[in-house]
């Protein structure tokens, strides 16, 4: 059959089964898919996705707006790739959907707010459109210096540099780094978007672009090891960089504290508080990365840490990845993700949401108000748990 | 039309509302090999309510309703062969009670298996139901009302027959609740010691009501689940094997299969035997005795127990998503099947007309027969898998389904989850007088014709 | 199609037929009984060892004096038509282990590492004590041994498939191989001169390998100080030469191997076979008595060598307290490569 649009996977489309496994956790207590949990439409999981993208290919769903919302409303937390019954199909599961995007923006319809970030970054390497001297203000009183031979560079990106409550989770995560006497500097006002996002929305050229200026700017600096705050750029930096010819060594600032913490470079006294801590995808599911977080908070004395039922490889999204944190094609209604993570995490007791990742604690700290939880939950990121245990 | 839209809308907000071309091409097909036909508007409603509201609507403006699960009966029973609306249910998914001492439990319409099983697990670890083995998203009503069958059927009959009572909306509007619940507080009983008026809606398919609320038997959930795997190349004597390891009444759960691939099943059939204890001492004293009862077949050389332990955990799994691998056996995410209701002597019959059929259809196979009431009858499964992209093939699934349906309806056998070609056969077949009175409970039940229209319809 | 090479006259002058004396599992009344009934089975009679025997190679091992009683056995029953394992068991097994051109071939020079058919042996032919021919790994039907077809009495099937295996090992070009299950150099080793096939290889024990490596890493080494019962696979009873191995290596590592009923000739089988073969009883009876004599040594390990034997007895052996481990993550263990705790 001869193709209206195509996409690179376009000969395995068909092969999805709509079964529905692909939208919950490995023990099926809740839906796991965000943007089904969100919408609540068949269109708006996986599998949903599957079949329209090959109605779509094959002529019989035309590109429209609400195509395109629901291919945006994906927050690409790899669930689905992990609960597919396909073998080997379903690694292809985001892949298939990232092209689709792509497709969208090669055919010119994204998403009005999608068109936005694109426009934002481009023109002011932020999506905030900020001006990118002021990139590094955050810094201030924390002691981080500029970049400039050091062992480390601390990546930032948008959300850690421009965000209040990015900002905050910044501060703390040089400041234990600082105190622990790493070597470690930032690019402040040179730092640019990694553009993790940019590619999960489709804009393949625009992170081509990002990235290689990125590396080259990150080579003539002698940069070589990079510690990043972000999971998004940590997952960029990591599989998707090395094709476009970066070789540095990436981590993520929670790997490197779990070492300080094991090293006693770090010596948290006490924090006596229930803690819940929340996987974010890019960290957990797109790499694999689940004990660093949960050893840093264990070694802390007094802290209990308590897991959600839907944690580790069975995480639920907070709903602002695959761009979402910018484009909020999901919402803020009582079924969005962040929402149903918060009270998740309430189930459990916890009066801390312990997290890694600058786009989860600020959909999760809107989610808390939103739910009117202020007084009980309190999110915090894993450096800033360990400067209160050391206060 | 936009009037009813905004009657819609009205009830359901704009979030359950839709009309987007995409949810109308969704929502107008199912997995299996059937023709789409587009609905007007897909709904999903939060409360009983909302659907009695809903169901008013569209008695009133004659408009169809199907009510829908996760749409997995592979047989087109949710595609909307005369538009109207689908109605997804699947926000109804509140566990409303568990009475774990009378051992029952309360479901919304749109709760699923899988979410069933991880509540209890988690809140009632001594009780379970009966599963199917259609994907974990596939919804307790929908398996009731196409008289489903899971994990314990091989004990107590049909999932339907486990049924503890129903809130159903009329197709006229009212709220109706049937069995125990529609004299008391208490969900146990469907019908006894009253006319069970759950027959009105088992079975029927979504064309008599739609199901709000579901009672359900559960059942003890042993410590210690085990499977054994007795294989035979002998068709003729499966009958008299599953007629004695019945005979034990121990057994939790008996599934024979067989497929040409992967090679290693190719030529014998298999009994999936499964079985449960609270202790060691329980599941060895089973397995004694069903290894014993067997032993005839081990000496003749006509059957054997093969080695189990490399696919057990696949096998143990509930529900067991190795099941819809099948699907992807020609790369072509398709299967479908014809699985008729019938008894167990008739069981090579069957598997020999399944391979006549894939060999006259070009088509690749997999036989599976699941027992019901300790050996009373099996449903007895004629799968097909299909390549999606391969027109022809699909096209050839679904002759070769027909032709299996024929010779079920011929030898006597009940279609099961009949696709609506298939209901007019069964209704052709069937006794006019009672013929005449599925008429007359559909006409008095639906004046409008308005519930799954296409379906069970006595002309 | 070459056939069994089986001495007559050996049999004829045996003068204490041990292949069926010392059987675990046919009884006979005197030596000349079972004499008798073996020359029955040598002259190609009806004999009640035809019927009775349940295929765990020992007699292969029992006769000192160069035939292959086990070997014969297979061969009459499979003349007479005498299932030794019910029909769909035996189809089963030949299709499960039919060539169909998915092997697997690594990075193979000289010397090739033969994983047979168990994926198993992909994992533990790994680390250190691999170092240097982990990365020369086959597996797959092409180059799986035959021999389990024995069981079944599908003599038929190894003397049709043993020549291809071995002309598929002349394709690779290799000089030796390691095999990883005794069945393979079993076979190799025992039933391929049986039947006049020869090898264009040097087969290596991984066991005389393994006690290579690990005399060079005996620095690494700290000492297990553990004790442990072994499983001996039927297959070695093709190949009794090699059972001191075990022992060898165990020392080395510091694993005791406390005396107890069922070893060297005397031990028994898994069980595995067994099941398929002959029911609930049998299996009952050997796995249990087996597992007790376990117990009643003193050991807190049960060794294995073949994986099958792992998958068959290993649930069973913790239940009742025993430490199911393999030889090979016991070396690894030894050496520092892998955690006790892994195995409890």
């Amino acid at each position: 059959m001869e193709l209206v649009h195509n996409i690179q996977h376009a000969d395995i489309v068909h092969r999805c089964f709509r079964c529905g496994y692909c939208k919950f956790p490995s023990d099926y207590s809740d839906f796991n898919c965000p943007s089904y949990k969100a919408f609540g439409w068949d269109t708006y999981s996986p599998g949903g996705r599957m079949w329209l993208i090959r109605g779509w290919m094959e002529g019989e769903i035309k590109t429209n707006s609400h195509f395109a919302e629901i291919m945006y409303a994906c927050t690409a937390c790899d669930n689905c790739k992990n609960q597919c019954v396909f073998p080997r199909f379903r690694d292809f599961l985001p892949e298939i959907f990232e092209e689709t995007r792509a497709e969208l923006v090669n055919e010119g319809f994204v998403p009005p707010p999608v068109r936005d970030y694109f426009k934002a970054v481009t023109i002011n390497g932020n999506p905030y459109k900020l001006p990118q001297e002021r990139r590094g203000d955050w810094a201030a009183g924390t002691g981080i210096q500029k970049f400039s031979g050091h062992e480390y560079l601390l990546y930032i990106g948008s959300v850690g540099a421009w965000d209040e409550i990015g900002q905050k989770m910044t501060r703390s995560v040089a400041r234990v780094l600082i105190k622990a006497g790493v070597s470690v500097g930032i690019l402040a006002d040179e730092e640019t978007c990694d553009g993790n996002d940019v590619k999960a929305m489709g804009e393949t050229g625009l992170f081509k672009q990002l990235a290689t200026d990125n590396i080259i700017k990150f080579k003539e600096k002698g940069i070589v090891k990079i510690i990043t705050l972000d999971p998004h750029a940590y997952n960029a930096f990591k599989k998707d960089y090395p094709p476009l010819g970066a070789d540095f060594q990436v981590f993520h600032h929670t790997q490197i504290m779990a070492e300080l913490l094991k090293e006693k470079r770090i010596t948290p006294s006490t924090y006596p508080v229930t803690v819940t801590y929340h996987d974010p995808c890019y960290l957990g599911r797109h790499n694999a990365i689940y004990g660093p977080p949960r050893d840093i908070l264990k070694a802390i004395p007094g802290l209990a840490l308590v897991e959600m039922r839907q944690s580790g490889v069975n995480g639920f999204c907070c709903g602002g990845g695959g761009g979402n944190f910018f484009t909020d094609i999901l919402g803020s209604g009582e079924d969005s993700p962040g929402r149903v993570r918060v009270r998740q995490a309430l189930q459990t007791g916890a009066s801390v949401i312990a997290v890694a990742c600058p786009n989860c604690a600020k959909m999760l700290c809107d989610a808390v108000k939103a739910e009117g939880l202020e007084e009980i939950l309190r999110v915090q990121g894993i450096a800033e748990i360990i400067e209160q245990a050391s206060l | 039309m936009s009037d009813i839209l905004n009657s819609l809308i009205e009830i359901l907000g704009k979030r359950g509302v839709s009309n987007s071309p995409e949810e109308l091409w969704y929502y107008s097909m199912d997995p299996g090999v059937l023709d789409p036909h587009l609905p007007e508007f897909v709904v999903a409603p939060k409360t009983t309510e909302e659907v009695q509201k809903i169901v008013r609507l569209a008695n009133r403006e004659k408009i169809p309703i199907v009510p829908m699960g996760n749409g997995m009966s592979l047989t087109g029973l949710v595609i909307p062969l005369k538009g109207g609306i689908v109605m997804d249910m699947k926000r109804m998914n509140k566990i409303v009670e568990v009475n774990p001492v009378a051992r029952y439990v309360v479901v919304e319409g749109g709760t699923s298996q899988g979410m069933l099983k991880a509540y209890l697990q988690e809140h009632h670890p001594g009780l379970r139901h009966s599963l199917p083995d259609a994907p974990a998203a596939t919804t307790i009503a929908a398996n009731v009302s196409l008289h489903g069958q899971g994990r314990l059927t091989q004990q107590y009959g049909f999932n339907s027959d486990m049924v503890t009572g129903l809130e159903v909306v009329l197709p006229t509007g009212e709220i109706c609740r049937i069995g125990s619940p529609s004299v008391g507080p208490y969900w146990f009983s469907k019908g006894p010691s009253l006319p069970d008026l759950s027959g009105l809606f088992l079975g029927w398919l979504g064309t008599t009501g739609v199901i709000t609320k579901v009672g359900l038997m559960l059942y003890p959930n042993k410590k210690i689940r085990d499977v054994e795997l007795f294989v035979t190349d002998r068709a003729d004597l499966i009958p008299e094997m599953l007629y004695r390891l019945t005979h034990l009444e121990m057994l939790e759960d008996i599934n024979v299969w067989f497929q040409p691939k992967p090679l290693m099943f190719e030529d014998n059939f298999h009994i999936t035997i499964y079985f449960a204890g609270d202790d060691d001492e329980e599941i060895e004293f089973k397995r004694k005795k069903l290894w014993n009862t067997m032993q005839g077949y081990i000496d003749s050389r006509d059957g054997g127990f093969m080695s189990v332990q490399y696919i057990k955990a696949s096998l143990l799994e509930m529900p067991q998503r190795s099941i819809a691998d099948f699907a992807d056996v020609p790369k072509g995410g398709g299967f479908e099947y014809s699985g008729p209701i019938v008894t167990i002597d008739r069981f090579p019959l069957y598997a020999a007309k399944l391979v006549e059929l894939a060999r006259k259809y070009r088509l690749l196979y997999a036989g599976a027969a699941r027992l019901i009431s300790g050996g009373h009858m099996m449903m007895f499964a004629i799968s097909f898998a299909f390549n999606r992209d391969d027109r022809d093939m699909m096209r050839r699934v679904k002759e070769a389904l027909e032709e299996a349906t024929e010779f079920a309806l011929a030898e006597g056998g009940i279609p099961w989850k009949p696709n609506f070609a298939e209901q007019r056969m069964i209704l052709d077949k069937m006794e006019p007088a009672t013929r005449s009175l599925y008429r007359m409970i559909k006409k008095n039940l639906d004046p409008q014709g308005i519930m799954n229209p296409g379906n069970w319809e006595v002309n | 199609m070459n056939d069994l090479q089986f001495s007559e006259n050996v049999c004829l002058t045996c003068p204490t037929a041990d292949c069926m004396m010392k059987c675990q599992y046919i009884r006979f009344g005197s030596i000349k009984e079972a004499h008798g009934e073996m020359m029955k089975v040598v002259r190609g009679e009806d004999s009640r060892i035809l019927s009775e025997c349940v295929t765990c190679y020992a007699c292969e091992e029992y006769c000192r004096r160069g035939n292959h009683p086990y070997l014969l056995i297979g061969e009459r029953r499979e003349e007479k038509g005498l299932l030794s394992a019910p029909r769909p068991i035996a189809k089963q097994w030949i299709n499960l282990t039919r060539m169909q051109g998915k092997q697997f071939i690594c990075q193979v020079n000289d010397t090739a590492l033969s994983c047979c058919l168990l994926p198993e042996l992909m994992v533990l032919a790994t680390g250190e004590i691999f170092n240097g021919v982990s990365q020369a790994v086959v597996f797959g039907a092409e180059f799986m041994c035959p021999a389990v077809h024995s069981h079944f009495s599908k003599m038929s099937v190894i003397r049709e498939r043993l020549p291809l295996v071995i002309e598929n090992f002349r394709k690779l070009g290799v000089k030796e191989v390691i095999f990883m299950h005794d069945e393979c150099y079993g076979t190799f080793t025992s039933i391929a001169p049986a039947y006049c096939y020869e090898l264009p290889f040097r087969p290596i024990y991984y066991m005389d390998f393994l006690l290579e490596r690990l005399t060079q890493l005996k620095d690494r080494i700290k000492p297990l100080n553990i004790r442990a019962a072994y499983q001996r696979p039927c297959s070695n009873r093709l190949i009794p030469d090699k059972l001191p191995l075990v022992k060898q290596i165990l020392d080395l590592i510091g694993v005791e191997l406390p005396e107890r009923t069922y070893q060297g000739e005397n031990s028994l089988c898994c069980g595995e076979v067994f099941k398929a073969t002959s029911g609930y009883q049998l299996v009952a009876d050997v796995q249990g008595r087996n597992i007790s004599d376990m117990l009643a040594s003193g050991a807190d390990y049960c060794v294995f060598n073949c994986p099958a034997c792992q998958v068959s007895l290993s649930e069973k052996v913790k239940k009742e307290g025993l430490k199911p481990v393999h030889l090979v993550d016991l070396c690894k263990i030894a050496i520092g490569e892998k955690r006790r705790e892994e195995f409890l």
